[in-house]
């Protein structure tokens, strides 16, 4: 079993008709996604993807006809928060977002909307989920992937890219690969994705990609040392960079030291985690189970 | 998008938060005429977008307008954490009796706006913040429903505002709520808010930062953008929407998306090199946004060697190597190229660059490996 997603996964992708949406849903439909629609206002009756997959006006109708349990968003910056809301309105539990560039105060409406309702929200700033080889809901290479019993959660896209392809020359496979978003507000942290795979039984052991700024990796390492009893690895990118610009002293006063590669890997392996010095250093730190 | 005070405290002004009388200077006798007019003691302060600017000298208290002039000429032109000081805000000294740290950003943790206030505002906030943390007083604010009247006066009674001032703190707070969600901002503070002995509220200090990603609903500021602070590097990357910034070592990093960039960065320093700057092309880039990116690391004369890690997803390793050999084109240079090149039209790629002659490498630790050893040749 791998977790969010998988075989029975009913996807609708919404900006299916875009230059970015319409070639990803081309390669997730030959990976073996269940594509059952697609939404873009105004060109509702067409079909694409080689007459494969109908397009809709509004999500509400595409989940109407089709019953879309989850969704993929491309629809561009100013216009996906909206997407997001509606997908939420439709009543869809799952909503992955890709886009990048949503302003922070739509997103902090738009999460203090879904936060009520029983959505999960994925990103947005995300590079999707995979699951081998079940599923594909956003841009992740299926190439760099094979099935295993790996769990994958991580706040970057390439850097993801990079660890999974680390791992596959090494034969190892992944459950399920989560990556959460690299924006300031995002649907769901570290900690719920390490719940499900705690939860998970194909999973045996995870990893975990931070990066510097904001307290996410921290409150994991406090999540991880009191509810994980599975393995985890960790990586955070930053280590080398300078102190992040700073935000004025309010972000000074609230990070108050914490946010630093340093003070992250810390807490992590204050917490149990073996931390890499570098991406491929991973596939060497796994326990061998 | 990091506002200059006198802008902020122009925005401040427009929706009734109190600032102290004044005008920009960029002159000394600008600086005279402004003192006349205000007719009193006046302070000087340069603007720069820089921390600290009180304690490097850039804020000075004048009594008169010969002194303003001679005190002008002296800041104007001179250098504050190396950026030059082309203007100078004068404004009327203020009498203070007490000095209030107040300002509000974005909460990623709960996903608010949060409120922080502290009745012992002033340059050493962070300091009181980290040894008196019971000093700072936060309220987190709901996205929907915007900033409550009570959760205002909660805050001044906090931090213990007269009671004969809470009607103008809470219209102050509202003011400043509205500034921030207005102008799509991640940062608005007050840093000192003072209570003079007059007995009024009023906004020493302004800073804003606005959220890049909303620019485009906000014309009116990319105006104000004060591009004098960049660098030709800078000026270019923003051009070319990279995501730069220069770093003190000597091997130049091309790389695309933010996470990456950083591992590659780190990986160099656990190799025992030092990376000359964060580089991220982003996804999707074109060849010519390659050929600008590697443009800007060739103009940097502290590049010994450059270390370009393309991970194809949405990026295809055929454009990176196209703007890649395009470059080489255009530049004759002998700064050694060490390239790793993996993912979406890879094959392509490589054949693209087969005949150039590059340092070619198959994993990061092999790049980054390479890479180092040539800077340290090359700087020996």
């Amino acid at each position: 079993m791998s977790i969010l997603i998988d075989s029975e996964t009913r996807l609708m992708i919404q900006g299916i008709t875009g230059n970015e949406g319409n070639f990803h849903a081309g390669q997730m439909l030959s990976y073996g996604t269940n594509i059952v629609a697609g939404v873009t206002p105004g060109k509702g009756g067409d079909w694409v993807l080689g007459g494969k997959v109908p397009v809709f006006d509004s999500v509400k109708t595409a989940v109407e006809m089709t019953g879309a349990n989850a969704t993929v968003i491309f629809v561009p910056s100013r216009f996906a928060a909206d997407a997001v809301l509606e997908a939420a309105d439709a009543g869809i539990p799952l909503i992955v977002c890709i886009t990048e560039g949503i302003p922070v105060k739509e997103m902090l409406r738009v999460k203090a909307v879904i936060d009520r309702q029983n959505v999960m929200l994925i990103g947005p700033n995300s590079p999707g989920i995979i699951a081998p080889p079940y599923a594909k809901v956003g841009i992740i290479p299926s190439t760099i992937t094979q099935k295993g019993s790996v769990g994958i959660v991580s706040r970057s896209g390439t850097l993801t890219y990079e660890v999974m392809y680390a791992l596959k020359q090494a034969g190892i496979g992944t459950s399920t690969c989560v990556g959460i978003g690299g924006d300031p507000i995002i649907g769901n942290n570290f900690r719920n994705i390490l719940s499900h795979f705690e939860g998970d039984p194909q999973t045996d052991k995870v990893i975990l990609i931070g990066e510097i700024g904001g307290q996410d990796e921290e409150r994991a390492a406090a999540f991880i040392s009191e509810h994980m009893t599975k393995p985890v690895i960790g990586f955070i990118a930053g280590q080398a960079a300078p102190p992040n610009k700073r935000m004025g002293h309010a972000g000074a006063i609230i990070e108050g030291g914490v946010g630093t590669a340093e003070s992250k890997i810390k807490a992590l392996k204050n917490a149990g985690v073996q931390v890499a010095n570098y991406p491929e250093e991973i596939p060497d730190l796994l326990p061998k189970i | 998008m990091r506002l200059h005070e006198y802008q902020s405290k122009d925005i401040f002004s427009n929706y009734q938060i109190p600032i102290p009388r004044g005008r920009l200077a960029s002159t000394p006798e600008e600086a005279k005429l402004i003192t006349e007019e205000i007719n009193g003691p006046v302070v000087l302060k340069a603007q720069v977008l820089v921390g600290g600017r009180g304690k490097a000298g850039g804020i000075r208290l004048v009594k008169s307008p010969d002194e303003a002039e001679d005190v002008a000429s002296k800041i104007l032109g001179e250098r504050i954490k190396d950026i030059p000081v082309r203007r100078l805000l004068i404004e009327e000294a203020v009498s203070i009796q007490q000095e209030i740290y107040f300002g509000m950003t974005v909460d990623r943790e709960k996903g608010e706006t949060l409120l922080i206030a502290s009745a012992e505002g002033g340059v050493d906030i962070e300091e009181i913040a980290r040894l008196s943390p019971e000093k700072i007083f936060r309220v987190n604010i709901n996205p929907l429903l915007g900033l409550r009247d009570f959760q205002a006066r909660n805050l001044a009674t906090d931090i213990e505002i007269p009671r004969e001032l809470w009607r103008s703190f809470i219209a102050l707070s509202r003011s400043l709520y509205n500034v921030y969600t207005d102008l799509d901002a991640t940062l608005a503070e007050i840093n000192p808010l003072v209570i003079t002995t007059g007995k009024r509220l009023v906004a020493l200090d302004g800073k804003i930062i606005i959220d890049d990603n909303a620019l485009f609903r906000h014309p009116e500021l990319l105006d104000r953008r004060d591009i004098t602070i960049e660098s030709p590097q800078e000026s270019e990357a923003r051009k070319f929407c990279l995501s730069y910034i220069k770093l003190d070592g000597n091997i130049g990093c091309l790389v695309n998306g933010a996470g990456l960039a950083m591992a590659t960065m780190d990986i160099i320093q656990h190799k025992g090199g030092q990376p000359a700057n964060f580089l991220d092309i982003g996804g999707g880039a074109s060849s010519e946004k390659v050929a600008a990116a590697l443009r800007i690391m060739l103009t940097d004369k502290q590049v010994k060697t450059i270390l370009i890690n393309i991970f194809g997803g949405i990026t295809r390793c055929d454009e990176v190597a196209l703007g890649i050999q395009q470059t080489l084109a255009d530049f004759d240079t002998n700064i050694p190229f060490v390239i790793r090149l993996v993912g979406t039209n890879e094959a392509e790629g490589k054949q693209i660059l087969a005949d150039s002659n590059l340092i070619t490498a198959d994993s990061l630790e092999e790049a980054a490996e390479k890479a180092v050893s040539l800077s340290q040749e090359l700087s020996a």
